[in-house]
């Protein structure tokens, strides 16, 4: 038998709303609010039943429309590294600082998804960080920092 | 009254506060155009530069910032599929298809000429019937709130899931799930911070927002980038085509506007509603009202799709003031900003700003007519140039879309903690969306879980913990009665689907 992914879907949403509910019950009130109509943890105990009774009926009730997705077409290995670089960026952002972290990532998400025009790659990475840079920190005073360009003493 | 629109007109038509609703509409669309910064970010920026100014001069600076936003999350709604501001979600319903399918010049138009029909006419009623229509705000008690909540989400979820409403309701599950993280908002306990100080405060609503749409919508191309059945999302400049309107096109829209306008206004005005909830419920709404050949379009790029959201939001614009002038309540999470500037100024509004403070009050509306004619002289010429972002390869587009998308959340809390969570978010949101899981409704749910748990709170406690809340009053009677007329109307057409 063979089982849709939509209903697997569901079947880890029904898992997640037992966590959620368990996790909801745990929740620690001040003693005099325990008997109250209403307390911190009344309305996630709520949507804890609400995931678990719309997962359940996804998973018995027949599909009516199943989705159809052709997963042998699916460009995993472009999105799978596109998320690497995001985590990498997320990494690198505070400690190398965010121009040279966030040039880096541009750089490489555009030879990832097949860019070669290297004079545009160029001015939409370093060039175009720094301007976006200036305007951020420069012109809307909005802090950025960035310990490479506070070495360099580009920056204060 | 007639004396204060006199008053209204020669404080907004002065040289200075001329400029500041130009300058504040052109910032307001600039910023709002970019993913992850919406008008509530736009007007936090402008406070520090209004102290300076006179009340009056800054309110209007202000309320042409949030305008300009609200146009300005609409353009990256329609061409990037990024709504920056919950309110503009709906728009990328009918908005971005369109701009799919070579019309995104079309669709701008649609956008600009429908914001400005909406908040016209809005501002309209608001001239008129500011006074009276507090006392009907102030006729909606917590129970009327959350039923209209569910009601909300209910319709988005029958609405925009197309044939999913099990899927949907799920989704709303989810983003009340996601919308409870953090502190309580009464009694400060957390909830489902796992000891994290990074979740103490909850989830974001930008990074939610960033993840849901920008992220995954740029992860989802990728992704199917090789699936021959998936439309090419690159379009050429030759390809954006004209901004000008056929005689049907036009004709629609003036048929949608009316109704989305009223509709728009009236939620607009109810405090805590504002221009997310009218822009979806004018979504849903108009597809009931159109023709079954034209319903078949929604979510396809429909005129009136398209329009109904767009009109609605720019009234709900408008309607928010309401409250916020005559009753001191922020109708929405914008006016709660405006009001921190206005206290700031050392004005309370309310009932009395009438009388002690009549050219803040009249000018304030005055404004709104001339800051809706700026934005549509400004915004149509540039439409062409706005839409050039179309033109950009993928693959220069994608990478910054995920860079805006990450600098919107660094900006906001400087930590790498939250971009991790807009990453994992993301991940999540690719696969559900593969599967036809709506977003959507998550967003709305998301937006509206700390209002929806707040106005239960208050409805379990006057009701001494009965559910009884839910018919005491007529209008909750009524509110309950249209959910449960959805529900069953779902219910009834996937079993005649399957039979």
């Amino acid at each position: 038998m063979k089982i849709s992914p939509s209903k697997i879907i569901s079947l880890l949403f029904f898992i997640f709303s037992g966590f959620y509910l368990y996790t909801a019950h745990q929740i620690q009130v001040f003693t005099f609010d325990e008997n109250a109509a209403f307390n911190a943890k009344t309305f996630p105990i709520y949507l804890g039943y609400a995931g678990l009774l719309f997962s359940a009926l996804y998973i018995i009730l027949p599909e009516t429309k199943p989705s159809n997705v052709n997963l042998k077409v699916l460009d995993y290995k472009k999105t799978i590294t596109l998320v690497i670089l995001m985590i990498l960026y997320g990494l690198t952002i505070l400690r190398v600082g965010y121009f040279l972290s966030t040039s880096i990532f541009l750089v490489l998400s555009y030879i990832v998804l097949g860019e070669k025009k290297w004079t545009w790659i160029f001015i939409l990475s370093f060039p175009f960080v720094a301007i976006f840079m200036y305007l951020l920190h420069g012109l809307l005073n909005i802090y950025l920092r960035d310990p490479f360009l506070q070495y360099i003493g580009i920056m204060g | 009254m007639i004396e204060g629109i006199l008053i209204g007109l020669e404080t907004a038509l002065s040289l200075k506060n001329l400029m500041m609703v130009m300058i504040g509409c052109f910032a307001g669309t600039i910023i709002g155009m970019l993913p992850g910064l919406g008008p509530m970010t736009a007007i936090a920026l402008m406070i520090p530069i209004t102290y300076g100014f006179e009340p009056s001069t800054g309110l209007i600076l202000m309320a042409g910032v949030y305008y300009g936003a609200v146009f300005g999350g609409s353009t990256s709604s329609i061409l990037i599929n990024a709504p920056g501001i919950p309110g503009t979600v709906a728009t990328s319903f009918d908005g971005y298809p369109m701009a799919q399918q070579g019309k995104a010049g079309k669709a701008l138009a649609i956008a600009a000429y429908s914001s400005f029909a909406g908040g016209t006419i809005a501002a309209i009623f608001l001239l008129i019937a500011a006074p009276s229509l507090s006392k009907v705000s102030l006729a909606f008690r917590s129970p009327d709130y959350f039923g209209l909540m569910i009601l909300g989400l209910t319709a988005v979820s029958a609405f925009s899931a197309k044939g999913h409403f099990l899927k949907a309701m799920m989704m709303v599950v989810l983003g009340l799930m996601l919308a409870s993280v953090g502190q309580d908002t009464l009694s400060d306990i957390p909830r489902f911070t796992f000891q994290n100080m990074n979740l103490s405060d909850g989830i974001s609503f930008v990074l939610v927002v960033m993840a849901t749409f920008a992220m995954s919508e740029a992860l989802t191309i990728i992704f199917k980038a090789n699936d021959p059945t998936r439309v090419a999302k690159q379009i050429s400049l030759s390809q954006l085509g004209s901004i000008k309107l056929d005689k049907i096109e036009t004709k629609k829209m003036i048929t949608t506007i009316p109704r989305s306008s009223v509709l728009g206004f009236i939620i607009g005005v109810l405090p805590g509603a504002g221009s997310t909830i009218a822009s979806f419920l004018a979504y849903g709404m108009e597809r009931n009202f159109v023709s079954d050949e034209e319903k078949q379009k929604f979510g396809k790029g429909s005129v009136n799709g398209l329009a109904a959201p767009e009109t609605a939001n720019n009234a709900a614009c408008s309607g928010s003031f309401v409250p916020l002038l005559t009753l001191g309540i922020p109708g929405s999470g914008t006016t709660a900003v405006m009001l921190g500037a206005l206290l700031g100024f050392g004005i309370q509004p309310g009932p009395r700003l009438y009388q002690t403070n009549p050219e803040i009050f009249w000018s304030v509306i005055m404004s709104m007519y001339i800051g809706m004619v700026i934005l549509l002289i400004l915004n149509l010429p540039l439409i062409p140039y706005i839409a050039r972002v179309l033109a950009t390869p993928r693959t220069f587009l994608i990478p910054l879309i995920l860079f805006f998308s990450v600098t919107g959340i660094y900006l906001m809390s400087f930590n790498n903690f939250d971009i991790y969570l807009m990453i994992g978010i993301a991940v999540f949101a690719t696969i559900l969306r593969l599967y036809d899981f709506p977003m959507p409704p998550l967003i709305l749910a998301f937006v509206l879980g700390g209002l929806m748990e707040e106005n239960l709170r208050r409805s379990l406690l006057i009701s001494d913990g009965s559910w009884s809340f839910l018919w005491d009053r007529p209008l909750t009677m009524i509110i309950m009665f249209i959910i449960f007329t959805i529900v069953g109307w779902q219910i009834y057409k996937s079993f005649s689907q399957k039979n």
